[in-house]
This record gives C-alpha cells, sequence and structure tokens, in this order.
C-alpha cells in the first residue's frame, strides 16, 4: 500500500459511559474507495462524525497526508479537503439547487463565487443528473434527488477525501444502479471515498477492501470478499453462529434485509 | 441570494414585478428626500423621523436575523447605548465624531457579546439578547446612580429636527445599500446557508461564528448610528428611554410583517405598524401597550411570513390558475 491519504488510530469517542468508537484505527490509500460496514449502533456513522469534525474525539488520531484533524473545526476539514454527505440527507431547503451547489464552491480555497462558479455549478448538477433543475428550490426535490443534489454540493468541495455516509440507501433497483454508476465514475477518476453502506451490492461492486466494526471496535479489515465472508463479521450482523460454508442460501434474510445482506455475493460483484 | 444572478430577470413576470417594487421603493426614498423642500410642516417631518427611525432599525435588524433566522431582541441595547453616547459626548465633540463613537461603542459591544452569544441558538439566543438588553440598561442606570450621581442627562446640540431626518434617511439609504451588497457576496450567501441549516454550513467550510459575528456587528452598527442620530431629538436622556425594551419588540413585529429575508421588506412592515402605534398611542394612551400586545399576536398569527411572502403566495395561486 503507497503512503496513506487518511490514517486513523486509535481513534476513541464516548458518549457518558457508552463508548462509540473504541481505539479504532485504518488506513485509506489515495484513490482507494472502502466499506466502513457493520451493525446498526456499531459507531460507523460516528466514525464519520469524528473525521470530518462534527464531532471531537476523546483520543486518537486522524491524519489527512500531513494534517492532524483531530481538534479542527468542521470548516477547517472541509479545507484540508475532506467532504461528507449525511445519514439523514441535509439539503438547503429554501435556496434552489444551483445555490446548494455554489454554497459548497464559494468557501473553500480554489472554490469559485458568483458568474465565475456559473459553469461549474451546471456541470456539478448535469453530473449528478440534474442538469437544468439549477432554479428548482431544494426543498421541493424528490428524496433520491436530494441526495443526487447533496453528492454534488460534496463534489464542489474538490475533496481529496469523500465520506459517503449511507449514500445508497433507500434506492430502488434502477436509481441503485445509477448510483452505483456514479460512484463508481469518481473512482475511475482517483477519487478517494469511504462510503457507510448496508446495501451490501454496492460495497461488493464499489470498495475492494472493507473495514468492519461492531460495537465501537474494529472486527476485521482486509479484502470485501474475504471479509465479509469472515465467521466473526457474519456473526455480528446476523447475530448468532454462522457456517460460512452454508451462505449464502440457508441463513440469508428475505426481502429488503436480503438486499442488505448480500453477504454470498461477494464472488460475483468483486 | 444571487451567486446566479439571473439573466432574464427582466424577461419573467416575477423579475419584472421584483423590479417594479424595487422602483417605487427609490420613487419612495426620493419623495421622502424632497419632503423638508415640499412645505412638510413640523408634524409631518415628526412622523417621518418616526418611520425613518424604525425603517434604519427594522432593516439593520433583518440585515442579521433575516438570512440567520437568529431572533435577536438586543436592538434597544445598541440604540439605547447609541443615544446614550451621544448624550454623554454630544456637547463636547464634533458631531460626526460624536456619531463615529457611537458606531465604535456598538460594533466594539456587539463583537464582545456576539462571541460568547452566537454559539447559542433558538430560543436561547432570543432570551440571552432580550436579557443583554436589560443588563446594558441597568448597568447604564446604576452608573448614572452611583457614580455621576445623576439619572438623566440634557443634550443641547445645535442639530434641527430636518437634520435628524436628513441623518436618518442618510442611514436608511446606508444600511439598505449595505444590505444590497451584503445579499451579493460570499457573505449573503454564507448567512443564507447558516439560516437554512448550520451544520451544512460548516461542512462547506464557513466559518460560522465569524460570518455570523461580522454581521451583527455591522447590524449593530447601524442601530447604535440610528440612537445617536436620535438623541437630540429628545434633549433629555435617561436609561428608561433609551433601554426601552418595547422598541426591540416593535422593530422585530415591523420586519417580520414586512419579511425579514428580504431587503425591503423590513420597510414594508414599518410604514403601517408606525402609523398604526402612532394612532394608538394618540388616541389610547392608556391602554396602548395591550393594544400593542394585540397587534403583534394578529401579524404573527395571521401573516407569519410577512407581507412579502403573503404576496409571494397570492402571485403564486395566480400563477398556478393561470396556468390551468
Amino acid at each position: 500500500m503507497s503512503a496513506p491519504l487518511l490514517k486513523v488510530a486509535g481513534l476513541t469517542k464516548a458518549f457518558g459511559g457508552l463508548v462509540a468508537v473504541d481505539k479504532l484505527s485504518f488506513e485509506v490509500a489515495p484513490g482507494e474507495v472502502i466499506g466502513l460496514v457493520g451493525p446498526n449502533g456499531s459507531g460507523k456513522t460516528t466514525a464519520m462524525n469524528l473525521i470530518s469534525g462534527a464531532l471531537r474525539a476523546d483520543r486518537g488520531s486522524i491524519r489527512l497526508g500531513e494534517a492532524e484533524l483531530v481538534g479542527l473545526r468542521p470548516d477547517r476539514i472541509v479545507r484540508h479537503g475532506v467532504a461528507r454527505t449525511f445519514q439523514l440527507v441535509r439539503v438547503l431547503g429554501s435556496l434552489s439547487c444551483a445555490d446548494n451547489v455554489a454554497a459548497g464552491l464559494a468557501f473553500h480555497p480554489g472554490g469559485a463565487f458568483g458568474a465565475g462558479a456559473r459553469e461549474r455549478i451546471h456541470a456539478l448538477l448535469a453530473r449528478v443528473g440534474l442538469g437544468g433543475r439549477e432554479e428548482l428550490p431544494a426543498g421541493e426535490l424528490t428524496y433520491i434527488d436530494q441526495k443526487r443534489l447533496e453528492l454534488a454540493r460534496a463534489l464542489a468541495l474538490s475533496p481529496r477525501l469523500l465520506l459517503l455516509d449511507e449514500w445508497l440507501a433507500g434506492l430502488n433497483p434502477t436509481e441503485l444502479r445509477e448510483g452505483i454508476a456514479l460512484i463508481r465514475s469518481l473512482r475511475d477518476e482517483g477519487l478517494t471515498m469511504i462510503l457507510v453502506e448496508h446495501v451490501m451490492e454496492a460495497v461488493h461492486a464499489l470498495c475492494n477492501r472493507c473495514v468492519v466494526m461492531n460495537a465501537g471496535v474494529l472486527l476485521a479489515d482486509g479484502p470485501t470478499a474475504e471479509v465479509l465472508r469472515n465467521p466473526e463479521v457474519v456473526r455480528a450482523y446476523l447475530g448468532e453462529d454462522v457456517e460460512t460454508d452454508d451462505l449464502p442460501p440457508p441463513r440469508l434474510p428475505t426481502g429488503e434485509a436480503a438486499t442488505q445482506l448480500n453477504l454470498g455475493a461477494g464472488g460475483q460483484h468483486a | 441570494m444571487n451567486a446566479l444572478p439571473s439573466p432574464a430577470a427582466a424577461g419573467n413576470p416575477a423579475g419584472a414585478g421584483r423590479l417594479a417594487l424595487q422602483a417605487l421603493m427609490v420613487a419612495g426614498l426620493a419623495l421622502l428626500a424632497a419632503l423638508p423642500w415640499l412645505g412638510a410642516d413640523d408634524y409631518l417631518i415628526a412622523v417621518g423621523i418616526n418611520i425613518l427611525q424604525y425603517g434604519v432599525l427594522a432593516t439593520a435588524w433583518a440585515l442579521f436575523s433575516g438570512p440567520t433566522r437568529y431572533v435577536s431582541l438586543a436592538t434597544v441595547a445598541f440604540f439605547g447605548i447609541g443615544a446614550y453616547t451621544a448624550a454623554v459626548v454630544g456637547e463636547t465633540l464634533p458631531w460626526p465624531a460624536v456619531l463615529a463613537v457611537a458606531l465604535g461603542i456598538s460594533v466594539v459591544l456587539a463583537l464582545v457579546v456576539g462571541l460568547a452569544t452566537l454559539r447559542l441558538s433558538g430560543v436561547h439566543f432570543v432570551i440571552f439578547t432580550f436579557g443583554l438588553a436589560e443588563l446594558v440598561h441597568q448597568l447604564v442606570n446604576w452608573y448614572e446612580v452611583n457614580v455621576t450621581r445623576t439619572l438623566g442627562r440634557y443634550l443641547f446640540v445645535d442639530i434641527t429636527q430636518v437634520q435628524i431626518y436628513w441623518q436618518l434617511l442618510a442611514l436608511l439609504v446606508g444600511v439598505l445599500a449595505t444590505g444590497w451588497a451584503i445579499r451579493r457576496s460570499r457573505l449573503g450567501l454564507a448567512l443564507q446557508v447558516i439560516g437554512d441549516d448550520e451544520v451544512v454550513a460548516r461542512h462547506v467550510g464557513i466559518d460560522t461564528t465569524r460570518a455570523k459575528l461580522l454581521l451583527f456587528a455591522i447590524s449593530a452598527g447601524f442601530i447604535g448610528l440610528a440612537g445617536a442620530v436620535m438623541a437630540p431629538r429628545w434633549t433629555y436622556i435617561d436609561p428608561a428611554i433609551a433601554f426601552n425594551p418595547v422598541i426591540s419588540f416593535q422593530v422585530l413585529i415591523m420586519a417580520l410583517l414586512g419579511g425579514a429575508n428580504r431587503l425591503f421588506g423590513p420597510l414594508l412592515g414599518v410604514l403601517p405598524v408606525a402609523i398604526l402605534f402612532e394612532l394608538l398611542s394618540g388616541s389610547f394612551p392608556n391602554h396602548f401597550m395591550i393594544l400593542l400586545g394585540l397587534v403583534f399576536m394578529a401579524i404573527v398569527y395571521f401573516i407569519p411570513n410577512g407581507l412579502f411572502g403573503l404576496l409571494q403566495r397570492r402571485r403564486h395561486r395566480a400563477g398556478k390558475e393561470g396556468s390551468k
């Protein structure tokens, strides 16, 4: 692995007596797309919040290149090149789509504002499939389009590291395919990303490496297909003893849960 | 926000309507400027001063509170500081220097208070600003009683009513021009983003504390200047007059009535409310505060989005019906 772009070491965050992230350590190489996975409540979003500065770590280190991010405010972390989307989509509802993207362009080095930003705004909206909706208030977009807009705003920050927090959750199969293609195109351009995802189809398709968390601690870190067949990981997800040789048919849940926990699909998509 | 100024603004009905409204406002300002030359009597000038005073206060209040949606009740703290500064140094310094000192003290107070309060939001901020105004009031009271051994000051300066009127009009043009410039700047966009979602604001690289502090200070500067300009009109100033908390509520209700998030919105609210207050205080001096409360409630209940919002909704509805 080349020199890491992101190096997380001993990261710890507690809320009262609950240790949400406990001595978490992992690295992300430039251009790498990793999946940060784990059951609900395992500390994934807390880890994202710590990296983006929404929360302040109790202990540990987060280095982006040469810069230490722990202790910096979110607006400072943005200037170092970290952009994010939110688990519950957050667009600026009373502003137009164009102004939402303008907000991403205006406040960082290398950004643009006013007439100079116009072309980049159009290009970013077109890239996420929102071309022609520049003047529409963001609050009037559908949920999926709001997610697209949030991604366009994050890309407007020209990030070195993009954090996507369940960006693909809640999409129908067609939208999911389009979403995966969009993120893949970003990966192909060399953008480094961390995906917090429950949609395993996307994790298999996009991430060559996975970091698995459970109850705040690192459970596994390695190639996606291998890690997701790790018995401990399967046990963490399903909450019982599972023979990996038996997977996928007998132990897999059905319906939406099956889509989210498509643990056996690694070989087909990796 | 005008990150993307529409080149077709003049070509669409909304853009044309906005231009017509702005032209109307400019014509109104021109008419106000010419009022003393048009044979306006003392009463009319007095009413004009009252309207201009609230025009400056409401527009300056909305500079900060409009986009950020931080409801400040500290208006009278800065207004009172301006007025009191004029009362203290008005007879010893040339008038422009008096205004400069009032501006400086208001801005410094806003910066100091802002650093402490702008991390608060919602109702906490509202209560804190209300408390601040009362704190400043009581501090000035205490200082006057215990240090200068006097409560109340006389200010005799050679400034006529018409000159006060002109100064307020200039101040109004200044605050409108400042608001216009801010709305077209990065700072304007930053404040819109903060008002919509402060978490997002921080995650797109906005130093939210700095942006809010800057505009809070600009707003306070104009409010302090208005207080200083108004001081000679009263001649006698004491803390109860200068720091009357009703002023904060009046300004708030005027800005909300017109539309706090529009440049000319607060002015639209000032005219009817100022005239109504004038009538009510003249006709029902003993029941004025009760009637004022009822007017406040009626405005908040029936026109929560302000007159601008009401006009916009009607136009939107008319547009929809027209397209059927």
